[in-house]
């Protein structure tokens, strides 16, 4: 089985290294439209809303790009991908990009052969408990018992971190996010643990989601973010790009509000630059100059998009945390637009 | 069986009925009390929740649910039974998938028209039976252009079509297709011809060998690379490819079973006749052995029609996928129970249905020699 998986992985990354020397971006502007793997559903990141259009930080990466490229945030066309699958799809060339909550690892940047090419959510594993625990941090967790879901990463982040602090634990385990969610609801375990994301969209739906905390406790890196094929960096430039420009917009203080005013007003030199007033920085990338003032005023800045699909206001309820700019005590950073 | 099979004729028979099966010995009679009392329990909460303390579009209250937080249900706690909101707002999402709302008329043609297209190769007495036949034939073009579009009509690309349309659609074509392709396959298997006959197995026998989920992942990712660089065949249409074969080859199977059992004699008589290989084939050996198989080709159609739901792993979101889609969305996650039990309730209408259908058509060909 093995063996035939490695010769079907390999085969696949020779088709994608065939394919991929026609430059994505002149197939994508080519053909009109961006077609962009994302995920089968997960709330706030990416899903079709009642009316199908598709909704999400992760889908508005893809929107950005379209917005770059195209100028019409509207021109992609979503391809709904499982976790089993998304990598071959991409690998064969059946979507231009992936933006489906995946994390960069050193195994799928070099040994898949993708590119990743920046972090739009840094995500990581994080415990919930009941309010009325009276707890307030995870070193305090000693003997819990802990909702896990069998044969995941999280299981060992949470034996190493548990271990690590000299604390014990019983192990209830589980299959599927919705088994956990009835587990805990339950009463069967103290503490419900998976990435901190999905802990906060599991909250959302509980009948009262004010009785449940998150604990500030991380335990693992997940840094998601969108990926390419790795042997085409001028895409993943693009791509790339997109993702900077709504970060930049946000320390610039650039919204999908205030970018004609800012255009036609700032004196800020790499506002300039990033709006296309300053003309030429488009054509490195391939694009028009105001590429990345359409994607701010079409699909907005990084905290505009955040706020929108699970900040605060949300029912998903997720503060910006780690996911703040550099300045405000976050790690978000993209490097300067010159 | 009791020989007194119609006991409803008068309230008498009905009581003497119920004597002799219910209540014919103190052990019997305990059970049925006790069946009686489960089933109305089982029954009361069941109505109460679907039906009688239900949200449909309104809640207690008389406001329109928008999203979960309206259900009454999440209103007052425990007071309130199922949310059917979910299906009404997503009913587009349920039935057609991403079809653009104003196209939808189409695929509401193509749906009216589906059982006049069934209805005569489905019932042999029925009068016209020639007409609706030519009909029958004419249906997958009508039905692709009115779907997929063309002169006159906006195309509506298949990455658009979901829910009940995709599954209908693998279903039904997927059995289509794959009922000549089974019966081709099940006489091969069983030829003299070495070459037709080794191809035969080997392809049987390697696609029952597989999970249907391995075939469409390799149709979905494999397909691609044994076709000329540009040529991206369809999703629905790779699916379509992985169904149909998986489908017949599980049909020969059951076909070659019937063949099987026809005794050697009637081809012999046949060929004593001085018909050849197609007319003996055509006339005296399918139509017995088509017969016999009736139940386990019906068994391998509901199996393929619920199969079909795996197409989700390849990206295609059919009835079952658009309900999972439908609890992703943050303003109606968590209401499992509507979703499923609402895509479980149209996967059983279709196939009871066809369940229904095969016990008709076998009590209409029984005969007294088999």
């Amino acid at each position: 089985m093995t063996i035939i998986k490695t010769l079907f992985a390999s085969m696949i990354l020779t088709l994608g290294l065939a394919t991929a020397n026609a430059g994505t971006l002149d197939v994508v502007k080519e053909r009109g439209n961006l077609i962009c793997g994302s995920n089968t559903g997960l709330a706030g990141f990416g899903n079709p809303n009642d009316a199908g259009v598709w909704e999400g930080i992760d889908v508005d990466v893809c929107r950005a790009v379209a917005a770059a490229v195209f100028g019409d945030a509207s021109k992609v066309e979503y391809v709904p991908l499982t976790s089993k699958v998304r990598f071959t799809s991409l690998q064969s060339g059946e979507v231009d990009m992936l933006s489906r909550n995946t994390t960069w690892t050193l195994q799928r940047d070099v040994e898949l052969g993708l590119e990743f090419v920046g972090v739009n959510y840094y995500d990581g594993q994080g415990f919930m408990v009941r309010k009325d625990l009276g707890v307030s941090s995870a070193t305090e967790l000693d003997g819990a018992s802990v909702c896990i879901q069998v044969g995941t990463t999280t299981e060992m982040n949470l034996a190493d971190y548990f271990s690590a602090n000299g604390m014990s634990y019983e192990s209830i385990p589980v299959e599927t996010n919705a088994e956990a969610d009835a587990a805990y609801l339950a009463g069967r375990c103290d503490i419900y643990t998976t990435d901190a994301s999905g802990l906060y969209a599991s909250r959302a739906g509980y009948p009262d989601p004010s009785a449940h905390i998150v604990l500030p406790e991380i335990v693992s890196k997940e840094p998601l973010g969108p990926s390419v094929r790795g042997n085409d960096s001028e895409w993943a430039d693009v791509v790339r790009w997109s993702l900077n420009a709504m970060i930049i917009a946000e320390e610039k203080g650039i919204t999908s509000g205030n970018v004609d005013d800012m255009i036609a007003n700032s004196p800020d030199p790499e506002t300039q630059r990033l709006l296309g007033v300053k003309a030429g920085y488009g054509a490195w990338l391939g694009l028009s100059d105001d590429w990345a003032a359409n994607i701010i005023r079409q699909v907005g800045n990084y905290s505009e998009s955040f706020e929108k699909h699970i900040g605060v206001n949300t029912p998903i309820n997720i503060a910006r945390g780690l996911n703040a700019l550099y300045k405000d005590g976050g790690i978000l950073y993209a490097p300067p637009f010159r | 069986m009791t020989p007194n099979t119609s006991p409803y004729l008068s309230p008498n028979k009905m009581l003497n009925w119920s004597k002799k099966n219910l209540f014919s010995s103190w052990v019997n009679t305990i059970m049925t009390v006790i069946a009686l009392i489960f089933l109305y329990e089982v029954g009361t909460f069941f109505l109460n929740w679907a039906i009688f303390k239900a949200d449909f579009i309104n809640n207690f209250r008389g406001e329109t649910i928008t999203d979960r937080t309206f259900c009454s249900k999440n209103i007052e706690v425990g007071q309130h039974g199922a949310c059917w909101a979910i299906i009404f707002v997503r009913f587009h999402q349920f039935m057609y998938g991403f079809y653009p709302v104003e196209e939808a008329w189409r695929v509401n043609l193509v749906y009216a028209f589906l059982p006049f297209a069934l209805i005569g190769v489905l019932f042999d007495k029925l009068p016209l039976r020639r007409v609706f036949l030519y009909f029958t034939f004419a249906f997958p073009f009508i039905a692709y252009f009115m779907l997929y579009g063309g002169p006159g009509l906006s195309v509506v690309a298949t990455n658009k079509w979901g829910g009940l349309l995709v599954t209908l659609f693998l279903g039904v074509t997927g059995i289509a297709l794959a009922f000549p392709l089974s019966i081709l396959l099940a006489l091969g298997r069983r030829s003299n011809m070495p070459i037709v006959k080794s191809i035969c197995v080997v392809f049987i026998e390697f696609i029952r060998g597989v999970p249907l989920i391995t075939l469409l992942f390799t149709a979905n990712v494999m397909l691609p690379l044994f076709l000329p660089e540009g040529v991206k065949p369809d999703n629905l249409l790779r699916a379509l490819v992985a169904v149909t074969l998986f489908q017949s080859a599980y049909m020969a199977e059951a076909i070659r079973g019937g063949l099987q059992a026809i005794p050697k004699g009637q081809i012999e008589a046949a060929q004593s006749l001085g018909l050849n290989y197609w007319q003996t084939t055509r006339k005296i050996i399918l139509p017995q052995a088509l017969k016999i198989a009736i139940p386990p080709i019906v068994n391998t159609c509901i199996g393929l029609f619920k199969d079909t739901s795996l197409v989700l792993i390849i990206g295609l979101f059919d009835l079952l996928g658009i309900g999972r889609a439908a609890l992703s969305d943050i303003t109606w996650t968590k209401l499992y129970y509507e979703v499923y039990v609402f895509v479980s309730l149209i996967f059983f209408i279709f196939c009871f249905g066809m369940s229904r259908y095969s016990l008709y058509l076998e009590k209409k060909l029984k005969t007294d020699n088999s």
